[in-house]
């Protein structure tokens, strides 16, 4: 296996998908997925500010134990549109709909997605979505939580519920037809020598949410127009009161958003396992059980909806069946974190911010994940629902896991989106202050919510308004820390060092053409004939110390 | 260098071959495999609506049998052979496109589209039957809620609903709101069908198909006997369920 | 990989065994089976006519693997969605929790 370092690259052009082009059609009718993944981009990046503006609004009510800043039906507005946005509308997407559009084609040596136009499709269908629930949340907007739990949602709320409904149904579609391009591509437009197993685990990633987009995603559809058509024409699907069943809507929607929780984590497993895997310039300890903790994840995270549904008239006997599930489920996660510390072991570490948001996945996700077994335990979980606890736990994972890979990829491939570099110090500082605020804002609440600080509330006992304090202190650091990197990323697109074609020195397929890529690519179709992750083999270290020893020669 | 098993003819590339592909062969493979992961999008959406109509069925059996058996059996039954008709035309509309039979193609796709608006229009005749019995669920209707006139013990009038023992009007309105949801969900697919269809008419008028590309021909068949598929579990989950306990 | 061409003569005959699967359904709904049994009849006749369906105006029995291990997730996955909630309606009181 001959290492590869570096290698001849055609002459770079001025030509790159940036600028083949020009003018406001060739961008909004444009079929290549690099520059639909940058119409993403910024579609994305205005939602989670957006979401990011409740979340100040919810932190700053809770303050203090007084619900003195919002009304209660406000707040409650306030956090049900912050759940809505933040989940369907940038968690959801983030990943798959910038990174992934970008790099797989890239990763597997193709020239585009298997379906350019469903592509761009798809995310005019995400504006559409996205449109209808603004509109819903200016008109006054929904206070259901992002649960929509029945039967207020279909018989007692005065809020938009319908209009939210289908702005949400309309922004499946979009998830749909990501996941379908994903999968069909994969599998037919891998490049000649590009098999299975030579595919980086990025792909891997992508093709396991993809699986999970295209089988639950249409199940939250039909939920979503059920309960619309129950508010409107007031029958009883899940309204007791006209004989229907509250737990079948439960079923329904958890069916979905369970596994929905893991479209937003596995495809930021995915740029985790890149960014430690290339920043420690080591191949990637036990590829094959990382790829098919993918799959199995995917497969699994079907299998245990039911622990949303511990604390409802569901039977104890189902209940034990998907708490054993629960538990079950996390050992391909816990693969995973075993998988990457054993690639960090007596590697060559670089301290790149791509890494530093690695490594702090890492360890957020451990913790949100742990926490998620105390979930998976019955008698604990009816203690701890609806409680903070459960806010953090999936804080820990959504924003200290996802959002963390998510600002690492970003980081990492930026050089190749947009050919500049970012600043690397600033790129260092931002992660620290990102990953200070995370921890300040939301380990305080594991405390609260286990000491029985109800989520959902605009007030609470003035015993917890400590933990509050700490938390919204937290939020603050945290939102100052997300305005770094949005700076700078838009200082460099017009001041940032131009990037050559791999200013990491990397062996992927996507180093291998010019930074920002051309239209096609690839000047012509790459053959592979090498592995994902092949790094040429280091030099014999003596290591000094208790455990020292001579390596065997590889 | 590019390596691929391109014939000499498609080097120069068929006409419809899209520039991201390497040759026909795997556009149509790509095209396929994407409407079977359609179709499973579509599986698990109609399964949530199967899962409900299971669910209050086994909570409520008299009332979906006496709900059932009011519904016509015979225009159910003519609906279900039509659609398979449909099916069948299609699939010979997909055969002659395959052996470049232009003429054959263009007449079988006419007629599955024929017997779709057939099928649409059965379907308005019994749309319109629960509108005249006062069947259409809650108040969908404005001025017009549900509210079905109930026989009595010996009344054999078909516009009454006949209660069997257990069931009550509540519960009945229920099994028209599941039936009115599959129904008009199945009913949409076919409308968007017939529009496939007529895409698919105009296109192959202009010769846009040949034995080499027909990919369009064979995925939107694959829709259309899946839409057929689905009725063909609608029609005795909706219709036959409670004929064995239908007296006289 | 060439494309398979299903003849005709295959596919009247899936048409009239289609046609035949229909009157069955529809004669046997009117006789009274004890139990679910008028139920299973009714599905086992239509998951029939669907297989035919699937396999011959689909052309599933002459594609790849790839296809029929999608068709077999599809049905699969609607399975789990269908099992694990009757897993909770079937079983509500057999275990009691004492309160």
């Amino acid at each position: 296996m001959k290492p590869i370092e570096s290698f001849e690259l055609p002459a770079p052009s001025k030509v790159n998908y940036m600028n083949a082009q020009y003018g406001l059609k060739s961008w909004l009718l444009t079929k290549d997925h690099k520059r639909i993944a940058l119409l993403y981009l910024g579609s994305i990046t205005f939602f989670f500010f957006i979401g990011g503006i409740y979340a100040l609004l919810i932190r700053l009510e809770l303050l203090t134990p007084q619900g003195d800043f919002l009304a209660s039906t406000t707040y409650n507005k306030v956090f049900t549109q912050h759940g809505i946005i933040m989940i369907f509308f940038f968690l959801i997407p983030s990943i798959p709909a910038t990174l992934g559009n970008f790099l797989i084609p890239m990763m597997i040596g193709a020239k585009d997605l298997a379906f350019p136009r469903i592509n761009l499709l798809s995310w005019y269908i995400y504006l559409l979505g996205g449109v209808i629930t603004i509109y819903a949340l200016l008109a006054g907007g929904v206070d259901t939580g992002w649960t929509f739990y029945t039967p207020f949602s279909t018989t007692f709320s005065n809020s938009y519920v319908v209009a939210t409904g289908v702005g949400i149904f309309i922004n499946g579609f979009s998830s749909i037809l990501t996941g379908l391009n994903f999968i069909v591509t994969i599998h037919t437009m891998r490049a000649p020598g590009m098999t299975w197993f030579r595919m980086p685990l990025f792909c891997w990633s992508h093709y396991a949410t993809s699986l999970i987009m295209i089988l639950g995603t249409p199940v939250i559809a039909i939920t979503v127009l059920l309960l619309a058509f129950e508010r409107v024409a007031r029958v009883g699907i899940f309204d007791p009161a006209l004989g229907g069943d509250p737990v079948l809507f439960q079923h329904l929607f958890w069916f979905y958003s369970h596994p929905a929780v893991y479209i937003m984590v596995l495809p930021a497993m995915g740029v985790v396992s890149e960014l430690i895997a290339n920043f420690s310039r080591k191949n990637i300890f036990g590829y094959s059980f990382v790829a098919f903790s993918s799959l199995a994840i995917a497969v699994f995270g079907f299998l245990v909806w039911g622990h949303h549904l511990f604390v409802t008239p569901q039977s104890v006997y189902a209940g034990m069946i998907f708490s054993f599930l629960s538990f079950a489920v996390a050992i391909p996660s816990a693969i995973k974190v075993f998988n990457w510390t054993a690639t960090l072991y007596k590697s060559s570490i670089s301290y790149d911010t791509p890494m530093l948001y690695g490594l702090g996945f890492i360890g957020l996700f451990t913790v949100g994940g742990m926490t998620g077994l105390f979930l998976a335990s019955l008698a604990v979980d009816v203690h701890v629902s609806d409680t903070y606890f459960i806010v953090a736990h999936f804080h820990y994972i959504m924003v200290g896991g996802a959002l963390m890979a998510y600002l690492g990829g970003l980081h990492y491939w930026w050089p190749k989106i947009t050919g500049r570099l970012y600043p690397e110090g600033w790129g260092r500082f931002g992660a620290l202050v990102i990953y200070v605020g995370f921890n300040l804002t939301f380990l305080p609440q594991f405390v609260a919510g286990y000491l029985g600080m109800p989520r959902r509330y605009h007030a609470y006992p003035p015993e917890f308004q400590v933990f509050n304090v700490l938390s919204t202190a937290g939020a603050s650091i945290l939102g100052f820390g997300m305005l770094i990197p949005a700076v700078y990323f838009v200082w460099s697109m017009r001041y940032g060092k131009h990037a050559e074609a791999n200013p990491w020195h990397l062996p992927g397929l996507e180093w291998r053409t010019q930074s920002p890529p051309p239209t096609e690519n690839f000047e012509t179709t790459p053959i592979v004939t090498w592995d994902a992750y092949e790094f040429a083999p280091r030099e014999e270290t003596e290591v000094v110390g208790k455990f020292s020893g001579h390596e065997e020669p590889a | 260098m590019i390596e691929s098993h391109a014939t000499a003819h498609e080097v120069h590339g068929h006409p419809a071959l899209q520039h991201h592909f390497e040759n026909m062969e795997q556009q149509r493979e790509a095209g396929t495999l994407g409407m079977w992961i359609f179709l499973v999008t579509e599986i698990m959406f109609f399964g949530g609506m199967f899962l409900a109509y299971t669910l209050y069925r086994s909570f409520y059996p008299a009332a979906f049998a006496s709900a059932s058996n009011h519904l016509d059996i015979t225009l159910g039954a003519v609906n279900t052979g039509v659609l398979i008709l449909s099916s069948f035309t299609m699939a010979l509309a997909v055969y002659f496109t395959q052996i470049g039979k232009q003429r054959p193609q263009i007449l079988c796709l006419v007629l599955t589209l024929v017997l779709g608006l057939t099928f649409l229009g059965i379907k308005a005749v019994e749309y319109h039957d629960k509108y005249e019995d006062r069947l259409i669920p809650g108040h969908l209707i404005p001025g017009r809620s549900f509210g079905p006139e109930v026989a009595h013990e010996g009344d054999h009038d078909p516009h009454k609903l006949h209660l069997l023992p257990g069931a009550t009007v509540r519960q009945v309105e229920l099994f028209y709101w599941i039936y009115f949801a599959m129904t008009g969900m199945h009913a949409l697919h076919m409308v968007i069908g017939a529009g496939l269809l007529t895409f698919l008419i105009i296109y192959s008028a202009k010769g846009r198909y040949d034995p080499e590309y027909h990919s369009p021909v064979e995925v939107i068949g694959l829709y259309w006997h899946f839409v057929d598929i689905v009725w063909i579990f609608l029609f005795p989950l909706l219709y036959l369920l409670g004929r064995h306990m239908e007296h006289g | 990989m060439s494309e398979h061409i299903v003849s005709v003569r295959v596919y009247i005959t899936i048409f009239l065994v289609l046609l035949v699967g229909t009157a069955l359904t529809v004669w046997v709904a009117f006789l009274d089976f004890p139990g679910r049994l008028n139920t299973i009849i009714a599905l086992a006749i239509a998951t029939a006519k669907a297989t035919f369906v699937v396999l011959y105006f689909m052309h599933v029995r002459y594609s790849s693997r790839l296809i029929w291990v999608i068709v077999a997730s599809a049905l699969f996955w609607m399975g789990i969605l269908f099992a694990f909630t009757f897993s909770d309606y079937l079983t509500r009181g057999v275990l009691s929790t004492g309160y």
